[in-house]
């Protein structure tokens, strides 16, 4: 089954097509996509255990030889990826039953979400940079369609500054591999990695690094980058927000994180130095963000720009430690931010607003969802055994190796800035005098619950189960740290 | 104002199945060629724009009562399937075959699997450009 | 021809960059669509613009043009045709509904602090 690292990519396009056919019929279009997402949500696994067992898989599509067609690589990196992509969907379409409206689950509201993660499992395996580019494409239409969906006066204005961001960069994108092809002569990114080798530090390269720095820094949301994500993300209803937040920056960061372990090595004082400001910067802006708002959407926004800022920065190091941190924490990150969002979700479900002073007392009524928030809270933070400890542990331990120690020392006091603010929620709306309204029936509260309560545990156990993950991460850190071995599974019998 | 639109009403009912088998015409070109599902799709829709122009949405829409929406999921499916038929002979998605068949009149003929799945984008692309263009033609 | 090439890529950076810093959102819309046509003809130069003949591959031909970027340029125009006219309808909705095509008055969100 040489096809097997497709059919994450496959099956959520072939539903999303399947659904188009009957729009109408919510009942069918809900029980369509379970099915399929489950599906791919096997396959992956199955790709999980292959890559596990046989290394990382490789396939140059329409059977051309390997530097000539496009080629999909799935190793250990991406299969994860994809495999958390497909849960977290799983997660947030079992809660758009329940809070979603009916209007927008007919205005094709599923396979939106569906053609979405054709996109983002696309990018995750692809090992073409163009074909990324088209991925990336396609996960960004869909999202353009899920933004927009329902129409609401905030929506239709804050989707236009969304999309016009995203063409520029996009063009950015073009533009930068076209220089990039220029240099090479080749869109491979096995065979990319191998002539930049070959032509070693130069001046141009280091351009297209910081090219490719700007394009997947605007998609992922570092530093000065970051500005259109508050406002686009905070518009649409928190399904949405919850697969943005949980996917499509991450996209942008494993897009950082690939090139520049496969492509950009040979100029690593100056690229990635420049990585490692800027995450800094990210984490700084992001801590501000996360503490001056009283909306409780933006605070876990401006989460988000906090993660991504930790991630790039275990990234940035370039060595064994930082690179598995990485790996763990963007995981992590896909999973608490998944779950934080559903939580969060609720709450404003429950009083009808957003606004943090609004809101209060919720702790006597609903003392489930304010005790799942906290244990979520807490390991967004990464308090030990839970979820963040371990990545942000290891991406201290190896800034503390790569000599940065004041860097690695902010990234623990920036831990204790997201721990602030997460709290803040807790302490504003779960303590105090009950305020505001409960606009939401006993039924309909248990069933938003129930998927962001699983999506919870299943944080909690990657935290305490850490250990058994250590071989799969340590895998993934071993391709990203040493691109022959990705390059080896490209060109296997080829050469 | 009323405007007189016979002339272009007449044109366009003869025009129309001439530019319909001028879009089928490239579609097949598309094989060795330049041509193929897109820029076919692109006529064909233009056709169907042509109609609209010299009569209406509503008038166009009783004469082809189609969804385009189900055009266009028709259209990926099929391309969908027709590349994933690869799956099942255990070679890289997307590897075409194509073999010559004697055909009645066309005498012998090629057929590449590559034409199915030109044919899916052809309906994909027939199907997303009309549904573009009702959608904004379509509330005045 | 590459100098010339530049300078035709620069032109339409530069009309597309004063496009899309306009307040009108249709110019902004149009500025896009310059600004992806640029990236086009800047991906034909940047694959070398040498080659008299076609890339089919026949008897004697040594100087034929390099067929990515062309397969490469058809893509990027198949999806900048797709957003451009997605981009459109949203134009069409948020002016039906926001009342303005100006950017100008879509900022600042009610619901927002």
């Amino acid at each position: 089954m040489i096809n097997l690292l497709l059919l994450p990519v496959l099956i959520p396009f072939l539903f999303a097509a399947v659904l188009l056919l009957f729009p109408k019929k919510v009942k069918a279009q809900r029980v369509v996509t379970m099915i399929g997402l489950a599906f791919a949500l096997a396959s992956s696994i199955a790709l999980l255990y292959k890559v596990k067992v046989n290394g990382v898989q490789a396939l140059t599509l329409g059977s051309w030889a390997p530097p000539f067609g496009i080629t999909m690589v799935s190793d250990m990196f991406s299969a994860l990826l994809v495999t958390s992509s497909l849960l977290i969907a799983l997660f947030v379409v079992w809660y758009s039953f329940t809070s979603i409206e009916e209007e927008r689950e007919k205005a094709f509201y599923y396979p939106a979400i569906l053609f979405m993660l054709t996109g983002v499992n696309g990018a995750f395996t692809t090992g073409d940079i163009f074909n990324m580019f088209v991925f990336f494409e396609v996960l960004l239409m869909s999202s353009y369609v899920l933004i927009v969906l329902g129409g609401e006066k905030i929506q239709l204005k804050e989707s236009i500054k969304y999309i016009i961001v995203n063409i520029v960069s996009s063009s950015l994108f073009v533009i930068t591999v076209g220089y990039l092809y220029s240099v090479v002569g080749t869109l491979n990114m096995a065979d990319i990695s191998v002539k930049l080798a070959e032509i070693g530090p130069s001046g141009i390269v280091t351009v297209i690094a910081v090219l490719f720095l700007i394009v997947f820094g605007i998609k992922g949301g570092i530093f000065p980058l970051f500005f259109w994500l508050p406002g686009s993300y905070g518009a649409p209803p928190i399904p949405v927000l919850a697969l943005f937040g949980a996917l499509l920056t991450k996209v942008g960061v494993y897009a950082i994180m690939r090139t520049y372990t496969l492509f950009f090595t040979t100029d690593v004082g100056y690229t990635h130095n420049l990585l490692m400001i800027l995450s800094i910067l990210t984490i700084v802006v992001g801590c501000i963000g996360a503490l001056a708002y009283f909306n409780v959407k933006q605070i876990i926004i401006y989460n988000i720009v906090i993660a991504v800022g930790v991630i790039l920065f275990g990234a940035s190091v370039m060595n064994e430690s930082g690179m598995m941190g990485s790996v763990f924490y963007l995981i992590h990150d896909i999973l608490i931010k998944g779950a934080l969002f559903l939580l969060i979700g609720i709450i404003i479900k429950i009083t009808g607003t957003s606004d943090l002073r609004k809101m209060g007392g919720l702790m006597k009524r609903y003392p489930l969802l304010a005790w799942v928030y906290l244990i979520v809270a807490f390991g967004l933070a990464g308090i030990p055994p839970l979820s963040g400890f371990i990545g942000k542990l290891l991406i201290v331990q190896g800034g503390f190796e790569g000599d940065l120690l004041w860097q690695s020392i902010f990234i623990l006091a920036s831990s204790l800035l997201v721990l602030l603010s997460a709290i803040r929620i807790f302490i504003y709306a779960f303590w105090g005098e009950e305020k505001g309204q409960h606009l939401i029936s006993k039924e309909k509260y248990r069933h938003l619950l129930a998927p962001a309560i699983t999506l919870a545990s299943l944080t909690v156990l990657y935290g305490v189960g850490a250990e058994y993950l250590v071989p799969f991460m340590t895998d993934a850190t071993n391709v990203l740290l040493d691109p022959s071995i990705y390059i080896d599974a490209v060109f296997e019998g080829v050469k | 104002m009323k405007t007189n639109d016979l002339i272009i009403q007449t044109t366009t009912k003869v025009v129309f199945f001439i530019i319909f088998l001028f879009s089928i015409h490239i579609f097949f070109a598309g094989h060795y060629t330049p041509g193929g599902g897109f820029v076919g799709g692109l006529v064909m829709s233009s056709a169907i724009v042509l109609l609209m122009l010299a009569f209406d949405l509503k008038t166009v829409q009783d004469m082809l009562p189609v969804n385009y929406t189900v055009i266009t999921a028709i259209g990926l499916i099929i391309s969908l399937l027709t590349a994933a038929g690869s799956i099942f002979f255990n070679v890289p998605f997307f590897t075409h075959v194509y073999d010559y068949f004697n055909l009645p009149l066309l005498g012998e003929t090629s057929i590449h699997t590559a034409m199915f799945f030109d044919t899916g984008v052809y309906l994909v692309v027939v199907g997303v450009t009309m549904n573009i263009i009702q959608m904004i033609g379509g509330d005045e | 021809m590459e100098i010339l090439m530049s300078i035709l890529i620069g032109f339409l950076f530069m009309a597309a960059v004063y496009l899309i810093l306009s307040r009108s959102l249709l110019r902004i819309i149009i500025g896009t669509g310059l600004l992806s046509h640029g990236t086009h003809l800047l991906l034909l130069t940047m694959g070398g613009l040498g080659g008299e003949s076609a890339p089919v591959l026949a008897e004697g031909i040594t100087d034929y043009a390099d067929p990515l970027p062309q397969a490469l340029i058809l893509t990027a125009i198949v999806i900048s045709f797709g957003v451009t006219a997605f981009s459109l309808v949203l134009a069409y909705r948020a002016y039906k509904v926001v009342g303005t095509d100006n950017m100008d008055l879509m900022k600042g969100n009610e619901d927002n602090d």
